[in-house]
């Protein structure tokens, strides 16, 4: 029976490191990144990814050995010992610096997408002049523009569910905002998260490095309707993205909506 | 300390109240007591321990069809369900979007607050820690009958609201306002939330009352010579549990009287001002029925909900710890290595627990300085867990080890603490978690920590004290099949998510298929769906033998196991008063392969 019981324990960091291993190969993976610090983050899970996975190995087979070993029938008594203060100080010690290693490795890149004070400030957009609001409402993603004035809460805003357009290869700042309960704005290609928190505006940087279509989430429980509440990140070339607002301005007000309503 | 005179059989901690009631002074080793008395409105631990034990499984039973049901929903969305259709007439048959939501909610509530802390706690706790410690009884027998007792109207409540109109809560486990606090925003927020936040605050008025009774117990009423450096580790896991909840529970309290309040009387603690929710305009909100105060702040409750329901997740795995100490190092004939170390690091787990709440809420719009000193307190907890896990590995080295069935399931909860732990640290990390948070990948680390890990050490308890219940012994050959398979289910059901949580797929969701960047996961999630049935199924081994071995077991002598602490120095089951002798401790719980004596364990009792 041992002999079953230590394989079972052994197949956990065979199987485990394999299907880890096999991932990406059967699409289980990160999707593609498109945005500046995606790169970054992923980067970090790696780092983390192998220094736990390590860590995982040593300890698995240590244990299916030690199971394996141990309970043959072996004559007499087990190591009688209550431990050893040399291996407790040595296995305090390398996962202390280890673990702080890991924690201050993550610093830089978190100041770097979430502090204000590291938000973008030379670019067209910045938190004061944000791109856009991006409000979240049961169930759906509306966007504001602001409109040829640059600023929001204006007459000429524009508004457009659904569809978020932004520019390629352009730092981008917009407000997240809610109307209703708890949302979160997720674009797994963007690897940018962010709750919308009703009563607060949130500015939001990103900057997207590749034209295309992505899927905009809903990342946080918001009610019945939670699963279907998509949205559609659109990253244009500044050439398109200068036409599609056109081609939005002009619908919004072909729409009844005559500027000075 | 002093408590020697605690062993006799008067036992001075029972008697007043009993005489009040009566005319005539009982003797507990004597007497019989009624069914009522004994079963019911019973003051002894052991009862109160097996009236935990068997509610937390009952309950544990429909968390876990609950389970099923959300596994079908993820792998088929929409289809009927084979055998309940009549359930669900209005959507043909299948699960509808507001019913899923109720269904991972109150998944998510019943595990937690239903099965895991009561059985972690309130079975174990009460049934061990007087026995463990050579002591007659709780210090407070009366108290803890009513810590059971409390549970009742928890039972009526949380099973109330599925019977109420727009069915039981809809917000997560974790509640979040507005969603919860405004009757507009989910059917579950009608009356349901009502229910739910009666429910956990009647479970932690109970969790309070344990705790009171557990430290006072430990502290006061140990046998002379059991000082606390010769407690099992479990009495220290219990202990330090206890204390997390003393300390955390007022608040969690006060939070959910907070949002009762929101809901029914018009204040506004969480809600802010001008919502438009379900195109209800802010009039409504200023003059209708609906957080009428307003002015609130949703991120309120969230860290009132997580200071204490990020202890709590201790609460659910160190006592787990505790438990697989003991188990590792009888079967496995040695000493704990690093005893003092493994009393040490549970101290720090529960003290840096009360540090760490902000990491549930590194996307929620809290201030990203804040996100960052959590995030390394978050990193260091995964120390203690460590050096945890290398002294385990050192208690089997070098053993003689038995492997019996609770010795395997305590085997398992290494293996799968292991990952779960390791996977926190992803979550730790607050970069990656931008990504991961609220993904697959957190369902896997806390599924692998509290299933995989907590419910597996709950099952080796089972297996290893259930002699101690009942004077008999658990199906040696059926355990070991009940083990096997769910140890294989367990992993094939879990493992995986780890990688669809890397993919992104949303926990949460009733239907992620509905995004064109989940599509291709749905193969991997028939094959989990299919796993866990399979793990549930699986499950009926345990039942039968649980039931049987209770009735038809082989019957056992006082210490089956030849273990060293002192619960096994009294019959197996206990009488009421538990100890025939007077007991006085010489030694630590574990004294295996000493070379003092011929055999391989001296007990606690013994004097060499």
């Amino acid at each position: 029976m041992r002999y079953l019981f230590a394989l079972m324990l052994l197949l956990v960091p065979i199987l485990g490191v394999w299907t880890f291993v096999e991932a990406d190969r059967w699409q289980l993976w990160f999707p593609q990144n498109v945005s500046s610090f995606g790169g970054e983050i992923d980067g970090l899970f790696n780092l983390i990814m192998y220094m736990v996975a390590f860590t995982f190995i040593v300890t698995e087979v240590a244990l299916a050995w030690f199971v394996f070993k141990y309970s043959a029938n072996r004559p007499g008594k087990g190591v009688f010992t209550h431990g050893s203060h040399k291996l407790e100080m040595i296995w305090t010690a390398i996962p202390a610096v280890a673990l702080l290693f890991i924690a201050f490795a993550q610093m830089e890149t978190w100041a770097k997408v979430k502090f204000e004070s590291n938000f973008p400030k030379d670019g067209k957009y910045t938190k004061e002049k944000p791109i856009a609001e991006l409000w979240a409402s049961q169930f759906d993603w509306r966007v504001r523009y602001p409109g040829d004035d640059g600023t929001l809460g204006t007459v000429d805003d524009l508004e457009r569910s659904y569809e978020f357009v932004v520019p390629v290869n352009t730092d981008v700042v917009f407000h997240l905002r809610s109307r209703d309960v708890i949302h979160s704005f997720f674009v797994p290609e963007f690897r940018l998260k962010q709750d919308a928190l009703p009563g607060h505006t949130i500015p939001v940087w990103f900057r997207a490095e590749k034209e295309g279509i992505y899927d905009l989430v809903c990342a946080e429980l918001c009610g019945w309707g939670h699963y279907k509440m998509s949205g559609r990140m659109t990253v244009l070339s500044q050439a398109d993205y200068d036409k599609r607002m056109a081609d939005i301005k002009a619908e919004w007000f072909s729409n009844g909506k005559e500027q000075g309503q | 300390m002093s408590q020697a005179t605690t062993h006799a059989p008067h036992n001075p901690h029972l008697e007043p109240g009993e005489g009040e009631a009566g005319t005539v002074r009982e003797h507990h080793d004597h007497h019989e007591l009624g069914f009522l008395r004994k079963w019911i409105f019973s003051v002894d631990h052991k009862v109160i321990g097996l009236q935990f034990l068997f509610s937390g499984l009952v309950f544990l039973a429909l968390g876990g069809m609950m389970a099923m049901a959300i596994r079908y929903q993820l792998a088929w969305p929409w289809r009927p369900m084979p055998g309940l259709a009549w359930m669900f007439p209005a959507t043909g048959g299948a699960i509808s979007p507001e019913f899923y939501t109720m269904l991972f909610t109150m998944h998510g509530t019943i595990m937690i607050f239903f099965v895991m802390i009561p059985l972690l706690t309130g079975a174990f706790g009460n049934f061990l820690i007087p026995l463990m410690i050579g002591a007659p009884d709780m210090a407070f027998p009366k108290l803890n009958m009513f810590g059971y007792w409390t549970m009742i109207p928890a039972f009526f409540f949380i099973l109330l609201g599925f019977f109420v109109e727009g069915g039981h809560a809809a917000g997560g486990w974790t509640s979040y306002p507005p969603l919860s606090t405004i009757e507009a925003a989910a059917p579950g927020s009608l009356t349901g939330q009502t229910c739910w936040l009666m429910g956990l605050t009647w479970v932690g008025v109970s969790s309070m009352m344990g705790a009171v009774n557990y430290v006072t117990t430990i502290v006061k009423m140990r046998a002379p010579g059991l000082t606390m450096m010769r407690l099992p580790l479990t009495i220290w896991s219990l202990m330090i549990t206890s204390l997390l909840q003393l300390f955390a529970l007022p608040v969690l309290t006060a939070a959910s009287i907070m949002q009762l309040l929101d809901r029914t009387m018009n204040t506004g603690f969480f809600t802010p001002t001008n919502l438009v929710v379900n195109n209800i305009t802010p009039d409504s909100f200023l003059y209708g029925s609906e957080g009428a105060a307003a002015g609130g702040q949703p991120l309120l409750w969230q860290h009132l909900f997580w200071f204490y329901s990020h202890p709590a997740v201790y609460i659910l795995v160190l006592p787990a710890m505790g438990f697989t100490s003991d188990i590792l190092a009888v079967h496995a004939r040695k000493p704990i290595f690093g005893y003092k170390p493994m009393v040490y690091s549970m101290s720090a787990i529960a003290g840096l627990g009360f540090i760490v709440w902000g990491h549930h809420m590194f996307t929620s719009g809290m201030n990203p300085a804040l996100g960052m000193t959590f995030m390394v307190s978050t990193v260091m907890i995964a120390l203690p867990s460590a050096i945890k896990v290398f002294n385990w590995l050192g208690t089997l080295w070098g053993g003689r080890i038995h492997l019996r069935t609770p010795m395997l399931f305590a085997c398992a909860f290494v293996s799968m603490f292991i990952i779960g732990g390791l996977s926190g640290i992803w979550m730790a990390a607050t970069p990656v978690d931008i990504y991961i948070h609220d993904t697959y990948i957190v369902v896997a680390h806390f599924h692998y920590v509290v299933f995989a890990g907590s419910l597996f050490a709950i099952f080796a308890a089972i297996y290893h004290w259930f002699p101690k219940m009942f004077g008999r012994l658990m199906n040696e050959t059926v355990g070991k099949i009940h083990f096997v398979g769910s140890f294989v289910f367990t992993n094939m059901t879990f493992y995986m998510m780890h990688q669809l949580g890397v993919a992104g797929l949303m926990r949460r969701t009733a239907d992620p298929y509905a995004y064109d960047v989940y599509q291709h996961l749905q193969p991997i999630n028939e094959f989990i769906t299919i796993s866990a049935f399979c793990m549930f199924a699986w499950q009926i081994f345990f039942v039968v033998n649980f039931f049987h071995s209770m009735f038809w077991g082989k019957r056992v002598g006082r210490n089956p196991w030849n273990a060293a602490s002192l619960e096994w120095d009294a019959p197996s089951p206990p009488g009421h008063g538990n100890f025939d002798k007077q007991l006085e401790v010489y030694r630590g719980a574990y004294e295996f392969s000493s070379p003092e004596v011929a055999e391989d364990f001296i007990p606690q009792t013994r004097k060499v």
